[in-house]
C-alpha cells in the first residue's frame, strides 16, 4: 500500500466518533492547561498523561496528539496576551505578539498565530506522513552501532550544543543518564542502584520525573520569586479577525516558517526554538516594514509560530521512525507509548500500522479542531489567565500529584516527586537546563542496550563504533556539535548560542 | 542579563561555594554508582562488556564534570543567582510533605486538599482555614471525576467511602 492509502486508512480510523471525542477532549484539555502561565507543552503533556491511562492504545495516543497540539496553541495564547512564554519556542511570539496586543491588535495576533499554526501543522504533518516511510526504510539498515551513534548525536545536541553552558547542559544530561541506570538491567536482569527498594526495581518513572522536574520545580521556582506585581493580561480589543492586509502580510511568513521549522524539528537535533529564531530573522530581513519589528509586526508572529508548530510535527519524525526523542515533550510521548509496551521505531510501522497512521491522521484532525475551537473560545482561555496566583499554582500541584497518585498510589513515589521537584528547583536557580535530564533518563537505557550489543558483536573492540560509515559520520557530527560551541564560547562568541538556548521543551 | 555579571565576579576570583557543593554532589553520585556496580564487574563475559560497563563510564564522566564545575567555580563562570525567598518554598514543600504523610491515612481528597491550602499559603493566600476546606471540596470533585467516571484508582479515605 502507498503512503496515501495508509493515511486514508488512518483518517477513517481517526474519524470514528469515539476517536473524534478523544481528540476533542485532548485538544480542549491541552489548550486549557497549556494556556496557564509558565506551563509549556512538555509540562502539559506530563500533567495530562494520566488522563489517558484507562484508554486503549489507539484512543490514548489520539488524545495525546490532541493534548500535544492543544498545549502548543495554549502556549502561544499566553505569550501574546500575558508576555510569559511557557517555553523558549514561544519567546519570539511573546516579543512581537505582546506588542501587538498592547497596541490593541491582540485579536489579529491570536488569529495569525492560530491560522499560521494550522497551516504549518497541516503541511508539516503531511510531510511527516510522506517522509516517515523513507526514514523507516533507511532505519532498517541501521544496526546497534548506528543507533548508538544517532543517540549520542541527540544527546549532544539536546544538552550542550545550544544554551548558556556546555558544562551545565552536559551535567544535566549525565544526571539523567545516571538516574536511568536505576533498576533491573535489561540484558542481564541484574539490579543496579536500587539499594533493595522494591519501588526502584522498575527504574525511575519518566512521567514522575517529568512532572517533578517541570511542574513541581517550576512551581517552587515561582514561589521563591516572592510576591511580585502580577503580569498584566492584555484585553482583546476590537475584532479577533484579520483584515485583508493582515492576510496579505501573513501567508508568506506562514509558509516560510513551515519550510524552516519542519527540517529542524525532523533532524535529531532537538529544539523548536532554533526554527523560530531563524524564521524571525528571515521575516525581519524580507519585510517591507522592518521598522515595525520589535513594535508588533504581524510577520514576526506569523512566521515563528508556523516554524514552532512545523518543528513540533518534525520532532515526530525521529520519534516515530527511529524511536528517538529529541525534546522533552517527545521523551514524555515515548513514555506514553511505552506504557502500552509499544516501542516506536521502524518495527512499529510494520507491526502496528493502524496505530501509527491513526496517530498521524489524528494530528491532522486535532489541528483542524484547534483552529475551529481556539478563536471562538479565546475569551474563555483569557479568563483562565486571570485565575489568582495562589489558586492557580495550588491547582497545578494538585494535578501534578494526581497524576503520580493515579499511576502508582505509593508514598515512595510521592517522595520521589518532592525530592526531584527540589532538585529541579535548585537546577533552575543555577541555570541548569531541564530537558536533557528527561531525554537522558528515557534514552539512556536504549543507548546502553545498543552500545552493549554493538560491543558484544565486536567482542569488546571499541573501534567497531566508527567502522561503519554511517556511525562514523554521526559520531563525527556529534563531536563537532560538542566541540564547536566550546570553541565559540572561548572566543567570546557565545552570545549567538545563548540566544538559541535549548529550551525546556 | 546572564552575560554581563561575569566581569564583576571574575575579578574576585573567589570560589563559588554553591558550585563546589554541586561538584561534590556529582562526585558522590559517581562514587555511589562506582561502588554499587562493583559486584557486577566480573559479569562482562568474553567481550568484557557487561552490566557494569556503562555505569562505570557514566561515573567517570560525572567525576570529570565535577572537576570542570570546580574549575568553573574558581573562574567565576557560574551564573549569579537572583535572590530566592525561602518561606514560600517552605510552605509548598510542607504541603507536599503533608500530602505524602496523610494520603494513606485519610485518603486522596483530604490529603490533597491540605496540599492545596498550604501551597496557596505559599503564594500569598494565608487564610488556610478557608483554603484547606476549599481544596478538600475541589479534590473531592476531582476524585469523583477520576475515580468514579474515569476509573482511575485513587486512595480512598472516610470522605471517599461516602460515595462508594
Amino acid at each position: 500500500m502507498s503512503t496515501f492509502d495508509f493515511l486514508m486508512q488512518g483518517l477513517v480510523s481517526a474519524m470514528e466518533p469515539i476517536n473524534l471525542l478523544y481528540a476533542l477532549i485532548g485538544v480542549t484539555l491541552g489548550t486549557m492547561v497549556g494556556v496557564l502561565p509558565g506551563i509549556g507543552p512538555a509540562t502539559t503533556v506530563a500533567l495530562l498523561l494520566p488522563v489517558t491511562y484507562q484508554l486503549d492504545p489507539t484512543g490514548s495516543l489520539i488524545m495525546f496528539a490532541g493534548i500535544y497540539y492543544g498545549g502548543m496553541y495554549g502556549g502561544s495564547t499566553t505569550s501574546i496576551l500575558l508576555n510569559t512564554p511557557g517555553e523558549s519556542a514561544s519567546i519570539i511570539t511573546a516579543l512581537e505578539g505582546n506588542k501587538m496586543a498592547r497596541a490593541g491588535r491582540g485579536g489579529p495576533a491570536l488569529a495569525t498565530s492560530a491560522i499560521g499554526s494550522f497551516v504549518a501543522g497541516l503541511i508539516a504533518t503531511l510531510a511527516l506522513a510522506f517522509v516517515a516511510p523513507y526514514i523507516v526504510k533507511l532505519a532498517l539498515v541501521f544496526g546497534p552501532r548506528e543507533y548508538f551513534a544517532l543517540m549520542v548525536l541527540a544527546f549532544v545536541t539536546v544538552s550542550s550544543a545550544f544554551g548558556n553552558s556546555a558544562l551545565r547542559g552536559l551535567t544535566s544530561l549525565f544526571i539523567g543518564l545516571a538516574l536511568s541506570l536505576v533498576g533491573i538491567d535489561q540484558l542481564t536482569g541484574q539490579n543496579r542502584l536500587s539499594f533493595g527498594v522494591p519501588d526502584l526495581l522498575d527504574g525511575i518513572e519518566v512521567t514522575t520525573m517529568a512532572v517533578a522536574m517541570f511542574a513541581i520545580g517550576e512551581t517552587l521556582f515561582i514561589a521563591a520569586q516572592g510576591a511580585q506585581a502580577p503580569d498584566k493580561v492584555e484585553a482583546i480589543r476590537g475584532s479577533v479577525w484579520m483584515t485583508a492586509k493582515d492576510w496579505a502580510r501573513s501567508w508568506k511568513p506562514w509558509l516560510r516558517g513551515t519550510v524552516i521549522g519542519f527540517p529542524i524539528g525532523a533532524m535529531p537535533a532537538g529544539g523548536a526554538e532554533i526554527g523560530t529564531f531563524l524564521s524571525y530573522a528571515a521575516e525581519k530581513r524580507l519585510s517591507n516594514h522592518p521598522e515595525e519589528f520589535g513594535n508588533g509586526a504581524i510577520e514576526g508572529v506569523a512566521g515563528p509560530e508556523a516554524a514552532n508548530n512545523a518543528s513540533a510535527a518534525g520532532t515526530l519524525v525521529p520519534l516515530l521512525t527511529l524511536g528517538l526523542p529529541t525534546s522533552a515533550t517527545a521523551a514524555i510521548m515515548l513514555a506514553g507509548f511505552q506504557q502500552y509496551g509499544l516501542q516506536p521505531g521502524p518495527l512499529l510501522f510494520a507491526t502496528n500500522p493502524q496505530l501509527v497512521w491513526g496517530l498521524i491522521a489524528s494530528l491532522l484532525i486535532a489541528n483542524l479542531m484547534l483552529l475551529v475551537l481556539n478563536l471562538p473560545l479565546v475569551g474563555l482561555w483569557v479568563r483562565l489567565l486571570t485565575i489568582p496566583k495562589p489558586w492557580l499554582y495550588s491547582g497545578i500541584l494538585v494535578f501534578a500529584t494526581l497524576g503520580t497518585i493515579g499511576a502508582n498510589p505509593s508514598v515512595f513515589e510521592l517522595g520521589m516527586l518532592l525530592v526531584f521537584g527540589l532538585v529541579a528547583y535548585v537546577m533552575r536557580v543555577f541555570d541548569y537546563p531541564i530537558a536533557p535530564v528527561i531525554v537522558g533518563l528515557i534514552l539512556g537505557p536504549l543507548a546502553e542496550q545498543q552500545l552493549r550489543r554493538a560491543l558484544s558483536i565486536s567482542q569488546g573492540d571499541v573501534t567497531t563504533l566508527v567502522q561503519s560509515p554511517i556511525a562514523a559520520v554521526l559520531l563525527g557530527l556529534a563531536a563537532i556539535a560538542l566541540i564547536l560551541p566550546l570553541v565559540l564560547r572561548l572566543r567570546g562568541r557565545g552570545n549567538v548560542l545563548t540566544q538559541m538556548a535549548a529550551s525546556e521543551d | 542579563m546572564r552575560l554581563d555579571h561575569n566581569e564583576q565576579t571574575r575579578s574576585q576570583r573567589r570560589p563559588d561555594w554553591a558550585a563546589l557543593a554541586i561538584a561534590a554532589v556529582l562526585a558522590i553520585m559517581a562514587a555511589i554508582i562506582f561502588f554499587d556496580v562493583a559486584r557486577l564487574r566480573d559479569m562482562g563475559g568474553y567481550s568484557q562488556v557487561g552490566p557494569a560497563t556503562v555505569p562505570d563510564w557514566i561515573a567517570i564522566v560525572l567525576i570529570g564534570l565535577a572537576i570542570w564545575t570546580v574549575v568553573a567555580s574558581f573562574k567565576g563562570d557560574f551564573p549569579q543567582r537572583e535572590r530566592q525567598e525561602i518561606k514560600p518554598v517552605a510552605w509548598v514543600v510542607a504541603g507536599l510533605l503533608a500530602q505524602m504523610v496523610l494520603i494513606r491515612l485519610v485518603g486522596f481528597s483530604i490529603a490533597t486538599g491540605v496540599l492545596f491550602g498550604l501551597a496557596a499559603a505559599g503564594f500569598g493566600a494565608r487564610r488556610i482555614w478557608i483554603s484547606i476546606p476549599v481544596g478538600i471540596i475541589l479534590c473531592f470533585a476531582i476524585y469523583w471525576l477520576f475515580a468514579v467516571v474515569l476509573q482511575l484508582s485513587l486512595p480512598a479515605g472516610p470522605l471517599e467511602n461516602l460515595i462508594h
